[in-house]
């Protein structure tokens, strides 16, 4: 009986690593269901971005207040994580401080000391985030995308995040040989007062209580991660790492259009040719996206990172001006109807079954297509180097390409470019005409 | 004005020195045709040796690919690739972004590699060389704001060849709120130009002139002619056509040499 709280402790832990690493499987098979991209070459480029971007927060900062207080977030999240290491070895050897004797006291107090102060200003942090979420009226947690589970994401991240700092500050608080030792309990001091008057044993309970509620909460968060927006924490270092690097102008040729236009304009070619002998059938690619399978992989992963921070929405010119179109809504329409194809495959036996909806229309209505103005301010506000833009394209393209829907006026545009070259109706026989006049 | 074609140049059996693609706009557009005209007399004035193709050119291509056509901008960028490719062109000068845009990062995987310039930095440069002045006049002591096109900005992060020739003229250069990486689109991108906008409560236009007319400028300057468009639209909604001037660099450049 001796080591029951070990073996549960164990039992806990392999629980969650397990869901966890379950959960990540099927993240990797969903985004592995988009199209091929390759983003493997400039390889030190693409770290530098990494180490600069997520490591560095360096897109954060340009939206100073809710960047300081994310900083202090993030630091605490990473810091804290030292302590959770002992945490677990703890649970798992049946020992108590285990790094105290290893680290020495002194070394160990400026540790914990620290721990204590980033979880007072993470609690601080976080009452400031729910501030700004659910009293300030600002614009981009507004939105009609934010109703609902959405908004409740938001909350649920953050009071977990008060529940665990509260549960670590009462750990250290109700520790009594911490206490004594008086080394590193720089805050937790103050909330002894609070326990007087009860009995040695009553706070040893309390400090058991909170030790295991604060490992198992830890556990019980990294499962929620798949669940929610929060996933950024991992995936903002595989996104900045895999984004576009060249010029946000330069939007992708598709190879498919070119060999059929290089066919056409081959005056060689014989428009009556057959296949050769033996030549693979091959079913020619669709053009353009309409549904999450004809995203390339990249875009799936940029669906799965997004936190749904909305900065991309607050800079777009089409939302500003009460256009329906929302880049945040695009990316997170992404990330349900790819979850939707992904619980399918599972209730299928590993195989798609034809649901009879897709991503355009069902999520994503062609109105919120055409407000684009291409404009990259969403690709530049991303903290994390998420590209709506290129979503939109590719649907913008299937629109045209295989369902020749444009705007009646944009057809009119592209009739005239067919015909003389231009976008208006005149000429090509007048384009110097300019020259001639004064 | 002398404006030259490379069929001329051909003809001659001599290169220029660069090519300057005037654009869809910039042939047809009224508006627009005065920035080509001003970016011509800059051009003579500094003794290029550049040509035009004329009535062998045709569009890149943006707006169709932007509108979803790839199999349209596909068509246009070969046919223009195979005429330029044809003149042996290297060097391109254009005062469209959009253009600069396509030709620079889009033509190059279709087999059209040049060096391209928006006419920004190719004014620069020449300025930089010593083969150009601005002996500026009439400009000093107005206020200036510039209007960063999406397509030259962030597309291409170009922000300080327009503002270093802007400062060349001895004006005060007035930043909107929304400058540079975080600019405000016009609202003509992405083949917005050629269609009416989406149901909304303003068009985009409407809101970078407030922008901009919130610095309270005398000139709104711009460095392409859909902007230059939308901005003259917003001046003209806000009934402030008299008091607020919508230019393009070079036109101001033109103006200060009194070109």
């Amino acid at each position: 009986m001796e080591y029951l709280p070990n073996i549960i402790f164990a039992l806990a832990l392999f629980a969650g690593i397990g869901f966890f690493v379950n959960n990540i499987k099927k993240l990797s098979r969903n985004i592995k269901l988009g199209k091929d991209v390759d983003r493997n070459d400039n390889k030190s480029e693409r770290f530098k971005n990494m180490a600069k971007i997520a490591l560095g927060q360096s897109k954060m900062v340009k939206r100073p207040l809710s960047g300081f207080l994310h900083i202090i977030v993030y630091v605490g999240f990473i810091i804290i994580n030292i302590e959770v290491l002992e945490i677990v070895l703890d649970g798992l050897l049946g020992t108590h401080r285990l790094f105290q004797p290893i680290l020495g006291e002194a070394f160990y107090g400026f540790l914990i000391g620290t721990f204590e102060i980033l979880a007072v200003l993470v609690l601080l942090a976080v009452i400031v985030f729910w501030l700004r979420r659910n009293v300030s009226n600002i614009k981009r947690f507004l939105s009609a995308e934010m109703k609902g589970w959405a908004k409740n994401d938001g909350n649920y991240i953050l009071y977990f995040e008060v529940v665990l700092m509260t549960l670590f500050l009462t750990m250290n608080a109700t520790d009594t040989s911490f206490q004594e030792a008086g080394v590193g309990n720089v805050l937790s001091q103050y909330l002894v007062p609070l326990f007087d008057g009860f009995s040695a044993e009553t706070i040893h309970t309390i400090e058991r209580t909170a030790w295991w509620i604060h490992i198992l909460g830890i556990l019980v968060f990294l499962n929620y991660l798949y669940y929610s927006k929060h996933l950024h924490i991992l995936l903002a270092f595989p996104n900045t790492y895999f984004a576009n690097l060249k010029p946000k102008g330069q939007f992708n040729n598709l190879a498919s259009v070119t060999n059929e236009v290089k066919l056409m304009m081959d005056p060689d070619a014989d428009p009556y040719a057959m296949p050769e002998e033996g030549a693979e059938e091959t079913t020619p690619d669709k053009f353009g996206a309409s549904d999450v399978t004809d995203l390339n992989w990249v875009q799936l992963l940029n669906a799965y990172t997004c936190t749904e921070c909305g900065r991309c929405t607050s800079s777009c010119p089409a939302n500003l001006t009460g256009k329906k179109l929302s880049p945040r809504k695009i990316m997170m329409d992404t990330r349900d109807r790819l979850e939707e194809v992904g619980r399918n495959i599972d209730a299928n036996k590993g195989e798609f079954k034809d649901d009879g909806k897709q991503l355009l229309n069902d999520y994503i209505t062609p109105e919120e297509l055409w407000a684009c103005t291409s404009c990259n301010a969403c690709v530049e506000e991303c903290p994390v180097n998420i590209d709506p833009l290129s979503i939109i394209m590719d649907m913008r393209r299937y629109l045209v390409m295989e369902e020749s829907a444009a705007p009646q006026e944009l057809n009119m545009m592209m009739t005239n470019v067919e015909n003389n070259g231009a976008m208006w109706q005149y000429s090509q026989q007048d384009r110097l005409n300019w020259a001639k006049e004064d | 004005m002398t404006v030259k074609t490379m069929a001329d140049y051909f003809a001659e059996g001599k290169q220029p020195e660069v090519l300057f693609w005037v654009g869809s706009a910039g042939s047809y557009d009224d508006r627009a045709k005065k920035i080509t005209k001003a970016f011509v007399k800059i051009l003579n004035k500094a003794n290029v040796e550049f040509a035009v193709l004329g009535t062998e050119e045709s569009s890149t291509g943006d707006a169709a690919k932007r509108a979803g056509n790839e199999f349209l901008f596909q068509m246009q960028a070969m046919m223009n690739i195979e005429v330029l490719n044809g003149y042996e062109v290297k060097k391109i000068v254009t005062c469209d972004p959009h253009s600069f845009n396509t030709l620079k990062n889009e033509y190059p995987s279709l087999g059209g590699n040049y060096e391209v310039f928006h006419h920004t930095q190719f004014i620069q440069n020449l300025i930089n060389e010593g083969r150009l002045e601005i002996n500026d006049t009439t400009l000093k002591g107005k206020r200036i704001t510039f209007h960063d096109p999406c397509y030259l900005g962030r597309a291409n992060e170009v922000y300080e060849s327009p503002r270093d020739l802007i400062r060349r003229l001895g004006v005060d250069l007035k930043e909107m709120k929304r400058n540079k990486s975080s600019a405000l689109c016009c609202g003509a991108g992405g083949a917005q130009m050629f269609k009416e906008p989406e149901k909304g409560d303003m068009d985009i236009n409407i809101l970078r002139t407030k922008d901009a007319l919130e610095t309270n400028p005398n000139i709104i300057a711009t460095g392409c002619p859909y902007c230059n468009t939308m901005m003259t639209d917003g001046i003209k909604f806000n009934e402030k056509e008299d008091q607020v001037l919508v230019k393009d660099i070079a036109e101001l450049i033109a103006e200060a040499n009194n070109l």
